[in-house]
């Protein structure tokens, strides 16, 4: 279907179906209960999970297929995110214009940046890419005020007045697809439980689809094959008469586009920007979603940045009074020494349960989750075949054996 | 010319915590090969050693002095550090104004434990994984460690200043014979110091037999080994000093700019295009850039400069560091081979 075979096929379909259904699924439990505050099925968490999506998956494209770590990529979103809310501003609360404006104005950044850091590689090129992010944050901060509202960065305000839509006097608009607030939400009890259906997250998902859609069409492409050879073995490449320049900028561009994309959309859902989106740790955010969910995979970077939005939107909502409800069946010292032994890693210390996330993950599963998934598959397999063998279809190049060493 | 001197002055301090931190980078990765990433925390681990120093040595209990009363005419509770009564009161008071100086001596084993300890309890699974992999594990570790000392300090930046003697400024221009070129005592300190550990560590390096080794293992680790020495470890020991020179440099900081758990990133990102701008592995080009961009930097927040270039203090050292990566790839004195796969 869609040019894709029936495996891919089916990825896509559960994909499409886990986020058209992602409302009930990521509020399974009923409102009100303890538990409701693992709900993660409001609007504003679901918009980041799909937006962060794509985000991780245009950088997967880069980093996945041809191994250059960009650690500045969060220029483009911002960049992107700066263009469509000039777009907001101007010309027309449509939600459509603004997220193609976003797309163009990050890819032909990326076109500028992806030139010159292509040069080198290694981490010439992370360097490379770190030093035009922090470049554009500084100036995005500084000296371009007028255009990025400095500091404060740009909202939509009751002053701007974009040229297609008759707002009164005062009125400060709202962003929309074609007249359909992006904020409309639509809610459905059932029971105990209550089910937000939101308009922005639906676009938004289905953003996400296409940008999936086109990846794994990508990863399945002779482009995708020449990217891989490029992180492979560049000489070789080289060495049978294939330049990988082009390959390697059409990459970078791709996924700067993508960022511009994700950018585009935050725009559309909150419109706001500030210069901290292209700040480097937004870059190393993103790194950390790809990593995390296996760099190279197609459902990881999706994986990733859903999980690392989840801890930081849930995790550090949780206090130690929640830790005593759940602990209560303890006796009571235990408790209170339990509750003292979690404490740093949860509220505000959700980046240090991230950054042992992260190492861990690091240091035993290259792969990521997708990995640690597939090896749980493997295990489970083995035990039912037990001759097992290669349990594993796809093609996994392996190192090849070091002679000297 | 006056303002040029001060100019070159004001960059000397960045430019010395730069050069030192780039100098323990380059140690690292002309020894062992791998890309650093939680270099720049060591630097705030430094810096917070001397945090905990301070407090360490104010510790106090509670005494009444019956001399004293608050205002409903009991008897007033004073702190009285520990240090006055081992000491006496001025000896005592001595000894906390001082304890910058003092951190010196306390981070030094501190330091070199936790460059052993990163060493050999992670980065040692690291030396045969892409090098891709080894910055996203430090990276990683940067992370964990800056959450551990902001659950301990907190995010807000820690004064700590530096011993009486040293505070306020002199006038630098009567030295050389010019006017006007007021300068802080402790800035002029912090760049006597780097000069020596830097004099110490390029010492240490060209005139023992053990920094010969280390010198001849970077060169060719494999024929060293097969010479029968054990390069690894030392260059572990490469990796705990590497890992104190950061932590000097973030000790002498500390009154320069108050610590906080991100100042570690902050430098980290500087330091690694200054290395670049040297040249990856290249030790006298660590040190040059770090000065040179350090300088550079200070010209560039002129307001002279500002007038003319908006903004140019922001993006002068990517800018040179784009500029050098592409017309000299291999930075100032990069080697041949280095990280040119």
């Amino acid at each position: 279907m869609l040019g894709l075979n029936s495996k891919d096929t089916s990825l896509l379909l559960v994909v499409a179906a886990l986020t058209m259904l992602a409302p009930f699924i990521l509020n399974p439990f009923p409102e009100g209960s303890e538990l409701a505050q693992f709900n993660a099925g409001y609007p504003d968490l679901m918009q980041r999970f799909v937006i962060f999506g794509i985000f991780a998956i245009g950088f997967n494209i880069l980093f996945g297929l041809t191994g250059y770590l960009s650690f500045g990529h969060a220029a483009f979103l911002g960049v992107g995110s700066y263009g469509a809310i000039w777009m907001m501003k101007l010309v027309t609360l449509n939600v459509i214009p603004a997220i193609i404006m976003a797309v163009i104005f990050a890819g032909l950044f990326a076109v500028v940046v992806g030139y010159i850091s292509l040069r080198r590689s290694g981490i010439y090129f992370s360097i490379l890419t770190l030093a035009f992010a922090q470049m554009s944050y500084a100036l995005a901060y500084s000296v371009l005020t007028p255009i990025t509202g400095g500091e404060t960065g740009l909202q939509l305000k009751s002053t701007d007045n974009p040229i297609f839509n008759n707002l009164a006097e005062g009125e400060i608009g709202r962003a929309s697809l074609f007249g359909m607030d992006m904020r409309t939400s639509f809610e459905l009890e059932a029971g105990a439980w209550l089910f937000t259906f939101n308009v922005g997250y639906y676009i938004a998902a289905v953003f996400m689809l296409l940008a999936f859609y086109m990846s794994i069409r990508i990863f399945r492409s002779p482009f995708g094959m020449m990217l891989r050879a490029v992180k492979s073995n560049q000489n070789r490449l080289s060495y049978t008469g294939l330049n990988a320049k082009p390959y390697t900028l059409a990459a970078f561009v791709i996924s700067g586009m993508y960022a511009g994309l994700a950018g585009g959309l935050l725009v559309a859902m909150d419109t706001q920007v500030g210069p901290e989106r292209m700040f480097w740790t937004a870059s190393g955010e993103v790194v950390l979603m790809t990593i995390l969910g296996g760099a190279g995979t197609l459902i990881g970077p999706v994986l990733g940045a859903g999980m690392i939005k989840y801890m930081e939107n849930i995790i550090s909502k949780i206090n130690d009074n929640i830790l005593h409800q759940w602990f209560a069946w303890m006796p009571d010292g235990l408790e209170d020494f339990t509750v003292f032994l979690i404490h740093p890693f949860i509220g505000k210390g959700w980046h240090l349960t991230l950054g042992i996330v992260f190492m861990l993950v690091v240091i035993f599963l290259p792969g990521g989750l997708v990995e640690g998934g597939q090896r749980i598959g493997r295990m489970l397999k083995g035990r039912k075949k037990t001759s097992g063998g290669d349990g594993d279809p796809e093609h996994h190049p392996k190192p090849a054996p070091h002679v000297a060493e | 010319m006056e303002a040029i001197i001060l100019q070159i002055l004001n960059g000397l301090d960045k430019g010395s915590a730069y050069a030192l931190i780039a100098l323990g980078l380059t140690l690292i990765f002309g020894t062992l090969g791998v890309v650093n990433f939680a270099h720049g925390a060591l630097f705030m681990i430094g810096a917070f050693c001397a945090v905990i120093l301070q407090r360490l040595l104010s510790l106090s209990h509670q005494v009444v002095d019956e001399t004293r009363t608050d205002f409903l005419g009991n008897p007033l509770k004073v702190d009285v550090p520990y240090v006055y009564d081992w000491f006496g009161e001025a000896a005592g008071q001595a000894i906390i104004n001082w304890s910058v100086p003092l951190a010196i001596v306390f981070s030094i084993p501190v330091m070199v434990a936790a460059g052993f300890a990163m060493e050999r309890g992670l980065i040692k699974y690291f030396y045969k994984r892409p090098h891709a992999d080894q910055i996203l594990v430090t990276f990683g570790l940067a992370i964990v460690l800056q959450e551990i000392i902001k659950y301990f300090f907190g995010a807000n930046p820690i004064p700590t200043p530096a011993p009486p003697a040293f505070t306020g400024s002199f006038d630098f221009g009567a030295l050389i014979g010019l006017e006007n070129i007021i300068y802080p005592y402790w800035r002029l300190v912090y760049f006597l110091f780097s000069m020596a550990i830097i004099t110490a560590v390029f010492g240490f390096l060209q005139f023992t037999t053990f920094g010969m080794v280390v010198r001849a293992g970077m060169a060719d680790r494999e024929t060293v080994g097969l010479l029968g020495i054990n390069i690894d470890k030392r260059f572990t020991i490469m990796f705990g000093l590497a890992a104190a020179v950061a932590g000097l440099a973030g000790v002498m900081y500390a009154p320069i700019n108050s610590p906080n758990y991100h100042m570690g990133m902050d430098f980290l990102v500087l330091s690694f295009v200054v290395v670049v701008v040297g040249g990856m592995g290249s030790l006298p080009g660590a040190v040059l850039a770090g000065f040179l961009l350090g300088i550079l930097e200070s010209f560039a927040s002129l307001p002279q400069v500002i007038d003319i270039i908006p903004g140019i203090n922001q993006i002068i050292i990517y800018l040179v560091a784009i500029v050098i990566l592409l017309t000299r790839p291999r930075g100032l004195m990069g080697r041949k081979g280095v990280m040119e796969e």
